[in-house]
């Protein structure tokens, strides 16, 4: 387990940018290739590659980071009604305003590790959505949630022209947010995300960040301040979940509560060990499937089943249609559900420990390392 | 006559009923290998525990370099210059050998917080040198880039103590190196020892094997029950019929 060079990772951070920036394409036979959708691998991408700098590096398991996404989302839509519909602005605020808050919050909850820092930001997160429901209502709109009207100031913009009729839509200096011009936009904030993320975890900030979840109390004793240390990493990652909430309400602007509840949170802490704790492209994959599952899977119906399995004898497909149903559609939490525990059970280390797996299997050449080397050689 | 390095004062320590450290006194001089020895439960451990930071005593002082180490946080007390070989291995089992020394460099060259983001490990060529060769002379290199997890007890010690020698502490303490370890671990451990004490670090050893305590020690102290009952050279020791009655029974000698 060596630490990948500055070359080696060029070409890991080339390769994933290729494969990011053609989407599009590969993604198209797999009927996953609407802008809609792209963006939100893309949004979420970035919102797990953060959390993974917090979750993989350090073992800190935050189930609160919902909190800083309806953080970024908020400030980006404020920034949409009072200065400008440009991303711009708004991006740079909720990274900043979401850094703030996570400075704030990580210092309180840090005080703790464990599953007592888990339950803080758990209660963290759940105190701002429940406020964002009442007592900051003026600034949240409560339940109907915040959006853009006609007659909001946006100085800046009015600074070069008259509001037009309708409401404006959000753009990139001309690059409008809706489409593919859209998805790019975002993929470019990925790739850049993603490497900041590669240079952390091979600095040698990132190895003290491995080095505190693999034993704190010899950090301590070898001269070094923790608490900085984790306080790094949890304000990044906010900044990280900040901005894909500034995207989110870029991509689509509108801010609601719902975006900061329990089970946003959960979904990226399914995301991160679905794809592989700690791993660089973990997190990346464990988006992938589930907003595949969410989005595709549950677009399928039994009319679309049957059509699956037309070549089968028609008493057999009508078993099989009937085995399968409950799996998609609604219910495709059933069929995530499955997946999620069969990879716990089996590959603790998520997908990419199954694809070291592979890998090993079909290079004979090296020894059979022992289990425990398999599960943690996916973290370099 | 050498410098004071180290000055415990006085210090008491309770844990409930009971008394683990009770009037505490203790030199130790610059450079010196100083051996505590003592039965089980005098006290050795929570000395070191109070050393490091890791315990607070409840009365007493403990002076570092002319510094009081009492109230300071155990991260301040190793940046002052203390370092420990714990008697279970305290080591950094995900990350590999290299990277567990490496971390160690690190916080003796850039101190207890330093935001390092985009640099990248592979280029800090100056310090994987000076790991590889404190590596080699405690005789893991080769495996440098396994985990340090899957060594054997006796290889977690050495690392263990190739992380504090790549900090160049002022003072080390070891507690008990060689426990559980083979005949011929133990003796390359005393010749490692040796290497070492020529460097002139000052050492504060505890060990039950009286052959390695009487190979490596200039001074001895022996505790029972939570306080010094004897100290002197090794040869002072040997002879005191005090500590013979209390703790080596004469069967080793």
């Amino acid at each position: 387990m060596k630490t990948p060079t500055i070359k080696q990772d060029m070409v890991v951070m080339l390769i994933f940018s290729a494969v990011i920036l053609t989407m599009p394409v590969w993604l198209e036979p797999l009927g996953a290739s609407y802008p809609d959708l792209l963006q939100k691998f893309a949004i979420f991408g970035i919102f797990a590659v953060g959390y993974n700098i917090l979750f993989g590096l350090t073992g800190y398991l935050s189930f609160g980071h919902a909190a800083f996404l309806g953080i970024g989302s908020y400030t980006a839509v404020w920034s949409f009604k009072l200065l400008t519909m440009n991303i711009l602005p708004a991006l740079v605020f909720s990274v900043l305003l979401s850094g703030l808050f996570a400075l704030l919050i990580g210092f309180i909850t840090l005080r703790r590790s464990g599953i007592y820092f888990s339950i803080l930001t758990l209660a963290f997160a759940q105190m701002s959505y429940n406020l964002a429901y009442s007592v900051l209502t003026p600034i949240t709109n409560g339940e109907t949630g915040l959006q853009l009207a006609r007659d909001d100031a946006r100085i800046l913009d009015r600074l070069f022209s008259e509001a037009g009729e309708g409401l404006p839509s959000t753009d990139f200096f001309g690059f409008s947010m809706s489409g593919y011009s859209g998805f790019y936009i975002c993929a470019v904030l990925l790739i850049i995300a993603f490497f900041i993320s590669q240079r952390i975890f091979h600095s040698p900030f990132g190895t003290k960040l491995r080095a505190i979840k693999s034993n704190q109390t010899r950090m301590k004793y070898t001269g070094y301040n923790t608490k900085p240390y984790l306080l790094t990493a949890f304000v990044i990652s906010g900044m990280y979940a900040g901005l894909a909430g500034g995207l989110m309400a870029a991509t689509d602007p509108l801010a609601g509560a719902e975006r900061m509840q329990w089970t946003a949170s959960g979904e990226v802490v399914l995301m991160t060990i679905l794809g592989g704790v700690g791993t660089l492209i973990g997190p990346m994959l464990g988006v992938g499937i589930i907003k595949y599952f969410e989005n595709i899977f549950s677009a399928l119906n039994e009319q679309a089943l049957h059509q699956a399995y037309a070549f089968m004898p028609d008493w057999l497909a009508t078993v099989m249609v009937t085995l399968t149903s409950p799996f998609v559609g609604e219910g495709w939490h059933l069929t995530l559900g499955a997946l999620f525990v069969l990879i716990v059970i089996f590959l603790p280390g998520g997908i990419m420990e199954g694809m070291n797996l592979i890998k090993k299997r079909f290079s004979k050449k090296e020894a059979e390392p022992s289990p425990t080397e398999k599960a943690t050689e996916t973290g370099q | 006559m050498n410098n004071t390095i180290l000055e415990i004062d006085n210090v008491q320590k309770s844990f409930g009923g009971l008394k683990a450290l009770h009037d505490l006194n203790l030199k130790i001089e610059e450079g010196k290998v100083h051996a505590i020895i003592g039965p089980n439960g005098a006290g050795k451990s929570t000395m070191l525990n109070v050393c490091i930071g890791q315990l607070a005593p409840d009365s007493g002082t403990v002076t570092f370099n002319g510094e009081n180490m009492i109230g300071k946080a155990p991260h301040e007390i190793n940046q002052a210059g203390i370092s420990r070989v714990f008697q279970t291995p305290e080591i950094f089992p995900d990350l590999s050998l290299l990277q567990n020394v490496m971390i160690t460099a690190f916080a003796t060259r850039e101190g207890a917080f330093k935001m390092n983001l985009f640099r990248s490990l592979s280029n800090e060529t100056e310090i994987e040198d000076e790991a590889c060769q404190i590596l080699t002379e405690i005789g893991l290199m080769g495996k440098q880039h396994s985990h340090a997890g899957s060594l054997s007890r006796g290889d977690k010690r050495r690392l263990e103590l190739a992380m504090c020698l790549v900090q160049h502490p002022k003072l080390l303490l070891l507690d008990e190196p060689t426990a559980g370890m083979a005949r011929h671990d133990t003796n390359k451990t005393i010749d490692l020892l040796m290497k070492i004490k020529e460097g002139g670090m000052t050492k504060i050893i505890i060990e039950h094997d009286m052959h390695v305590v009487f190979s490596v020690a200039d001074h001895i102290s022996v505790l029972a029950q939570g306080t010094i009952i004897a100290s002197g050279t090794p040869d002072e020791i040997k002879g005191s019929p005090k500590v013979q009655e209390a703790y080596l029974g004469g069967a080793h000698l």
